[in-house]
């Protein structure tokens, strides 16, 4: 299959430093990807530049045949406003952002499309209700009824599964099943390994730099995970410029 | 004294009580809608802090040419706008908290404000500038309140959607479009506008309360977004009509008086809003589901 996603030298980071070093390598399209590696390993700063969020510092994120419109990104659940008087319609419907923009209709046919998506998270009841009356299981659900809404090839979820019920991460991954099965490429970033194991036929373990990424089964092994942990200890203010890669002078 | 008397004379008889009604009827058209935001971004301290910042704005403006509406407004817009985007600035790329910041924007401005005034002017200059005079709004005045009122209705309606996404997702807008930080950046000019509109009535110390008390008072009784802004412009016409008739009555001030008016429209609401402090003990009764 081809690449959706091709990493090139790609570094990535925030005052000089480097939250992603020099990362290589290609996502096929279709495939099923986890993320997986200590706090601090660059997740979800890898996230955010292949959602066009954060320009890289270094190299590039190339995305073959893949419209910006393209790609639904799921951000960390304490981004959102719980406070704001919205309700689940209001906030599923941002879904429809791509296509409608600032003052396109939402006709019956978007109403259709959020309804079916609420029903699939098990959400039909929930509609009028205000987001702030939610769990933190049902407003995962209703964000994943947007991502559902934005019908992207591409879809992008950092830490979609934190201080949620099995119950609820069951269905939810039921979801990114059918995802693949669509023929739509997902990658999450995870900390549950079992789960990951359980799910996930591709791993990709970062500790800034890619530790291993393959088969799951054979990136996730205690000498891996060991090895990303140890690189991910160290923190040197000063730590001297970095002259490695392609691009280097 | 009969209903027409305390509700319908002052109005009928006195022009100057018509052009205050007007005035404050604008005012509370555009700036409480603009309050609900102010406030759902938790931003009100800012709000106050661009308040203030448009004292020494305006004062300059009265400097160059005394008490005088364009030159004073367009000071209080620059000014206000340069504290707008300064704060937002220093709170983003500095270690100090917005809140703090804040703070020392607007002790400075007001120091600065009431140092500038009293160069040239007298303590009536002063309070006037202060605490505003809406028994004394001319033509100019209504016709620049009006304008501010007209743009800030019509650009909320142009950018609602964006506006309503930048305050609840911030993240998620960004990762659909680039339009997050000009609404941002033009929510900060109808912040700005309101206030300096406000401020030929009710003076730069209290235009913010106009805008901040009834948003603040809606809150307590809806969750939906549009209800609330509805309720905060009532609550805002309320309290503008009442503020005027008590001050007329009673011969007080009439810009504290109506902001004293909104004041208390918040108290009752806290206390007895639907969503106010005495809500939850009120009812025993629970559905099922």
């Amino acid at each position: 299959m081809a690449p959706l996603l091709t990493f090139e030298d790609l570094t990535l980071g925030y005052d000089g430093h480097p939250a992603v070093h020099h990362l290589e390598g290609a996502v096929e399209a279709g495939s099923l990807t986890a993320v997986v590696g200590p706090n601090g390993s660059g997740k979800s700063t890898l996230m955010k530049a292949v959602a066009g969020m954060l320009a890289p510092i270094g190299g590039r994120v190339v995305r073959s045949g893949l419209a910006p419109h393209d790609i639904a990104y799921l951000p960390q659940q304490s981004d959102i406003e719980r406070g704001f008087p919205a309700s689940v319609l209001d906030l599923v419907a941002l879904g429809l952002w791509r296509r409608r923009g600032l003052g396109g209709r939402i006709g019956g046919g978007d109403r259709a499309a959020i309804d079916g998506a609420l029903a699939a998270v098990g959400m039909a009841d929930f509609a009028a209700r205000g987001i702030d009356t939610l769990s933190g299981g049902q407003l995962q659900r209703a964000l994943f009824a947007r991502v559902l809404v934005q019908d992207a090839g591409l879809i992008l979820l950092d830490e979609p599964f934190n201080a949620i019920d099995t119950r609820t991460i069951a269905d939810l991954i039921a979801i990114v099943h059918r995802w693949q099965r669509e023929g739509r490429t997902v990658l999450a970033v995870l900390h549950d390994l079992d789960l990951v194991r359980q799910h996930f036929p591709q791993a990709l373990l970062l500790a800034r730099e890619a530790v291993a990424w393959g088969a799951a089964a054979e990136v996730l092994t205690a000498g891996n995970l060991a090895t990303a942990r140890e690189r991910i200890a160290h923190w040197e203010d000063h730590a001297p410029w970095c002259g490695a890669g392609r691009h280097a002078a | 004294m009969t209903l027409n008397e305390i509700f319908l004379a002052p109005f009928v008889e006195f022009e100057f009580m018509r052009r205050a009604l007007v005035g404050t009827t604008a005012l509370a058209l555009s700036a409480c809608p603009v309050g609900v935001f102010l406030m759902l971004r938790r931003m009100s301290l800012s709000g106050d802090a661009i308040a203030h910042s448009i004292l020494p704005g305006a004062a300059i403006g009265f400097l160059v040419s005394g008490l005088q509406l364009l030159p004073m407004t367009f000071g209080g817009l620059v000014a206000g706008l340069a504290v707008a985007v300064l704060s937002g600035i220093v709170a983003r790329s500095t270690i100090q908290r917005e809140d703090a910041s804040l703070a020392a924007f607007y002790l400075v401005s007001l120091a600065l404000g009431v140092l500038l005034v009293s160069l040239r002017g007298s303590s009536v200059d002063l309070l006037h500038v202060l605490f505003g005079s809406v028994l004394a709004l001319n033509d100019q005045a209504l016709v620049l309140i009006a304008a501010i009122a007209t743009v800030s209705l019509v650009a909320l309606a142009s950018v609602w959607r964006a506006l309503v996404a930048e305050c609840l997702d911030p993240v998620f807008l960004r990762s659909v479009s680039r339009v997050g930080p000009f609404v941002h950046l033009l929510f900060l000019v109808l912040v700005v506008l309101n206030l300096v509109g406000g401020f030929q009535a009710l003076g730069t110390l209290l235009s913010v309360g106009l805008m901040i008390l009834p948003a603040a008072a809606a809150r307590f009784w809806t969750r939906r977004l549009e209800a609330m802004c509805a309720l905060a412009i009532a609550f805002g016409l309320a309290a503008s009509v009442a503020g005027l008739l008590v001050s007329y009555h009673l011969s007080l001030a009439s810009g504290p008086s109506i902001i004293l008016a909104a004041g208390l429209v918040y108290l009752v609401s806290l206390l007895f809003g639907t969503r106010g402090l005495l809500a939850g003990r009120r009812s025993v009764r629970h559905r099922i589901a």
